[in-house]
């Protein structure tokens, strides 16, 4: 049976859909949605991915369907471009959609049938956002993700922080729609058609172009939390359950990244360094941001969403590094920035999908997502501490795993710079370089604290004595995500490969040296840099394998429990051991003025001494507030025209008509 | 397919891993002169190995597996990257299949799992040890990034062979952009080394130290490969100090055998200078508080950042 590429796919997502109406059919049946359409879902995923990746090296295909308005029918387009974001979205979901079979519980909130529909059409959606080929098709798909993802979030809706954190969610991410369709309105420049190949053609000026590029950053900004927009996205990520969290950072993020790279790279053919100086700016901004106040936070599942806002500062930091040498008009660095984004964008995509799930077990099995409440779990929960630790270890950026491999190739893009024709561009991309090492190493710091906190150490509560470790769907999930997290790592080059056809379609240009070796990444030349993370890998293995060896064969393998020696010092309690306050009161040092603090400090005569910090983050006091207020004092403003009486409104309304006549006539 | 080059890289691998526990009793040595004490002589370091060797390990009761391999993961790293770094010849195992961005990761591999153990047991010291020893290494990671930077800006290279080839061949002249990267080096030595004025490899005192604090929980054989990786961290600094700022004199493939016994004798040379330098550093200076240490951490980082903005301004 041979399906054509666009065929199958748009079938595959039917598929989703279906699965999801399904799910409607008997909403609490557990075992209906759990073990059935979960799992389908899952090789839904693993058939999309799989088409996609095929679809890689194809030719792009094209198709009208008969859906939308009338005389405005959908396009959808299968590229390069599109049939990667297809394969990250398929990837992840597979693993997710696995673990979500085991996860989702009867309880309070949404029906699990409903949930399975709201799911289904959030991973549905995603697909059709990437396949979209005109403004109309895309928004449709957009403002359906934001929705369906908006129900995600708010599942347990009788929780009121839940509730606001989605409408703070639902309020940005229109916001951002708002700055996409300007941007689509600007984009058609005069021809009043909204395909994107019709945006391809159309010859803006400078000016036109430059507002197109900065309402695009910040409609997709918003979506993909750059700073200052990221306000949505610490409150949103936390409140929506473990594998719809993943989702959304996994993926959902990407889209808006899938979406900025079309705008900028394909629709624009016409770049100026200008734009890339700025993505740089704001995406160094980003990433250093999250990543010191992931640095400081408590709650797991928060961390994990600042140090989302990380990465994608990290990401943006590329494609403007990407855009910038587009703009000076050097195709091969630019080819590597991208493929450099682009590969974190997968990688992030396994590697916090897999840490998201593994909160999401621990929450499952104690009911804490509080860090200050947990420890020791690596004995208690050993498959979900070890799967985990394959995550942590990927996303810290440590060698052999993917982490590295984005790092590598987005550090090498930094470097060989020749002189830039600017003085400003050359200050700024070793500065961005600088910055970018900083977050990677800050990342490591983050991640220690993550993994050590709750995985090691002793049980801080007593009831963690009765944790559990995760069911065999939930297991499988992380595997699978964590199997993608080491095979991204070990095997570069066949990623590297599959994205020539991307660079080749944006850029016209693709990474150096073709000739290399499937096992070594080689982005120019042999003698400037190359990296083989199987040597590498394999390194690690024997002379780790090889140090064990032999201190067992020339000495000996006893060993003697004890209770731990810290010093002599008798009755240790678990609650001597690093808080995850302590654990980022460094960086909170380091950092001051970053942060908004609030300190309450017990006096000597406090009766009941009471110690209280509260971190707040300064974008709210800068930006949202002034924004608040100004809204607040404009509706106070025209209060006045609200006066109750009918007879007025009457007036108001015959008076629009008669200054509607005017224009008209 | 075994050529003479990778003998000699194989041989230089395993030379550099049986002997780093030297340079660190060669360093204890110079620190006991300066201070007026005989000292226990440059061989103290392999009697201790050999007596923790033979020893039965003790292991807390709660410890995890993770606890058990750590010390594995951290020697194997090390000595992977006695593989990547040109020591005695400029070509060594590994030349081609890792480059100073891996070196850098690999660095990080072992001190993430020495800190992921040090949070394992679930005691003040082991944590605290373990918060301490990642705010060095979140800051001074970065800075030695840089400072590769520059000399990688330099050779148009980020391969170690590359760098100290092209770097050797160059003009004996003082770059600028390399005099910062170098004072930036030594102070990321300092403190990725446990050295004075970061931490006190000698001290037990509990509140002071970093990464004795991450390391309390071990004994035995254990606490003998964590002894050894310090050793080895300690000689491989030392060998990419001297790979990027004195590369001379460094053997090369094509210089046969009079060249590599040339080039490892001027090595031994260069890295007894450099204990001796260390035990000076070591003698004069006092401890700084560890409050000050992500200061002197952070004039590091902006040194090597400099440097690197020097090369891209001056283009030297």
């Amino acid at each position: 049976m041979t399906v054509s590429g666009i065929e199958g796919i748009l079938a595959l997502v039917l598929a989703w859909l279906l699965i999801g109406m399904s799910g409607l059919a008997a909403p609490r049946a557990l075992a209906w949605v759990g073990r059935t359409l979960f799992p389908l879902g899952a090789i839904v995923g693993v058939a999309l991915a799989c088409l996609a990746i095929s679809a890689l090296f194809a030719s792009p295909e094209t198709r009208v369907l008969p859906l939308g308005l009338p005389d405005l029918p959908m396009h959808v387009r299968l590229d390069a471009l599109s049939a990667f974001f297809l394969a990250l979205i398929g990837l992840a979901a597979a693993g997710v959609s696995i673990f979500a079979a085991g996860y989702f519980r009867a309880g309070a909130g949404t029906a699990p049938g409903l949930l399975c529909l709201q799911y289904h059409v959030f991973l549905a959606s995603m697909a059709m956002v990437v396949l979209a080929d005109d403004a109309f098709a895309f928004m449709v798909a957009w403002e359906t993700m934001a929705l369906s993802s908006y129900f995600l979030v708010t599942t347990q809706h009788r929780v009121p922080e839940i509730q606001s954190a989605g409408f703070l969610y639902i309020l940005l991410a229109h916001v951002g729609a708002i700055g996409l369709l300007l941007c689509f309105g600007v984009l058609q420049g005069g021809s009043w058609q909204f395909t994107f190949d019709a945006m391809r053609n159309a010859h803006l000026s400078p000016g036109w172009a430059t507002l197109a590029f900065a309402l695009a950053l910040f409609g997709f900004g918003a979506k993909a939390g750059l700073v200052p927009v990221h306000v949505w996205l610490p409150e949103a990520h936390p409140a929506a359950p473990s594998p719809v969290s993943a989702l959304m950072s996994g993926v959902m993020l990407k889209t808006a990244v899938y979406g900025f790279i079309r705008v900028t790279f394909d629709l624009m053919p016409q770049t100026q360094w200008g734009w890339g100086a700025a993505v740089l700016v704001v995406g160094g901004v980003t990433g250093l941001f999250g990543a010191i106040f992931a640095a400081v936070q408590t709650d797991m599942k928060r961390l994990l969403a600042y140090s989302s806002i990380e990465n994608i500062g990290i990401i943006f930091s590329g494609l403007g590094l990407a855009l910038l040498y587009r703009g000076m008009g050097m195709g091969t660095l630019s080819a590597l920035a991208l493929a450099a984004a682009l590969y974190h964008c997968i990688n992030h995509a396994q590697f916090k999908s897999l840490l998201f799930l593994a909160t999401g077990s621990v929450l499952h099995a104690t009911g804490q997502r509080n860090l200050g409440k947990l420890g020791g779990l690596i004995h208690r929960m050993p498959w979900v501490a070890w799967l985990a630790l394959a995550g942590t270890l990927a996303m810290a950026g440590l060698p052999p795993l993917n982490g590295f491999v984005s790092e590598w190739l987005l550090l090498q893009s930094y470097l060989f710079t020749p002189t830039l024709p600017h003085s400003l561009a050359n200050l700024l991309v070793p500065l961005g370089a600088a910055v970018f090492a900083l977050t990677f190493a800050l990342a490591a710091y983050v991640l220690v604290k993550f993994y050590g906190v709750i995985f090691l150490g002793r049980a801080r509560e007593e009831s963690l004595s009765k944790a559990h470790d995760a069911g065999w769907l939930e297991r499988a999930g992380l595997a699978w995500l964590a199997a993608l997290c080491v095979a991204l790592g070990l095997f570069p080059v066949l990623v590297l490969r599959a994205l020539d056809g991307v660079n080749q379609q944006l850029l016209g240009a693709t990474l150096g040296d073709r000739a290399t070796s499937w096992w070594s990444v080689v982005p120019f030349t042999a003698e400037r840099a190359s990296y083989s993370p199987l040597v590498f890998g394999a390194g690690i293995a024997l002379s780790v394998s090889l140090s064990y060896l032999l201190v067992r064969r020339l000495y000996h393998g006893r060993v003697r429990r004890s209770v731990p020696w810290d010093c002599g010092f008798p009755d240790q309690t678990p609650r001597m051991q690093d808080t995850a306050e302590g654990f980022g009161q460094p960086i909170r040092h380091i950092f001051g003025p970053f942060f908004h603090i609030q300190r309450t400090v017990p006096t000597p005569f406090d009766s009941a001494p009471r110690y209280a910090l509260h971190l707040a983050d300064r974008w709210w006091g800068w930006l949202y507030a002034p924004i608040a207020k100004a809204v607040d004092t404009g509706a106070r403003w025209v209060s006045f025209l609200q006066q109750g009486r009918i007879s007025l409104y009457l007036t108001y309304s015959f008076g629009t008509l008669l200054i509607l006549l005017a224009f008209v006539l | 397919m075994i050529s003479g080059s990778s003998l000699v890289a194989l041989v230089q691998a395993l030379l550099v891993i049986a002997a780093a526990p030297l340079l660190l009793g060669w360093v204890d040595q110079c620190r006991a002169w300066l201070q007026n004490r005989s000292g226990a002589g440059v061989l103290q370091p392999y009697r201790t190995l050999r007596k923790l060797l033979h020893k039965d390990a003790v292991v807390a009761h709660n410890a995890s597996s993770l606890f058990r391999a750590s010390p594995y993961v951290q020697f194997g790293a090390m000595a992977l990257a006695a593989t990547i770094i040109p020591v005695l010849s400029s070509r060594p195992l590994l030349a081609t299949s890792a480059d100073t961005i891996a070196l850098v990761g690999l660095f990080a591999v072992a001190r993430v799992f020495a800190a992921l153990a040090g949070m394992d047991i679930g005691t003040a010291f082991g944590s605290l040890g373990a918060r301490r020893e990642m705010l060095v290494g979140f800051l001074s990671e970065p800075a030695l990034l840089m400072v590769f930077f520059t000399a990688s800006l330099l050779s148009q290279s980020t391969l170690l062979p590359t760098i100290v080839e092209v770097l050797a061949q160059r003009e004996l002249a003082i770059y600028p952009s390399l005099a910062f990267a170098g004072v930036a080096f030594v102070m990321v030595l300092l403190a990725e080394n446990a050295r004075i004025p970061i931490d006190n490899p000698s001290t037990h005192l509990e509140l002071t130290m970093i990464h004795e604090a991450m390391v309390l929980e071990y004994s035995a054989r254990h606490l003998a490969l964590i002894e050894w990786t310090a050793a080895l961290r300690l000689l491989n600094y030392a060998a990419i100090g001297l790979a990027l700022f004195v590369p001379f004199g460094l053997a090369k493939p094509t210089d046969g055998f009079t060249g590599l016994l040339v080039g490892t004798v001027l090595s031994v040379l260069k890295l007894a200078f450099v204990g001796a330098g260390l035990a000076v550093i070591e003698t004069t200076s006092a401890k700084l508080r560890i409050f000050r240490a992500p200061e002197f951490l952070a004039t590091a980082f902006l040194l090597a950042v400099l440097g690197l903005l020097v090369h891209q301004l001056l283009g030297s």
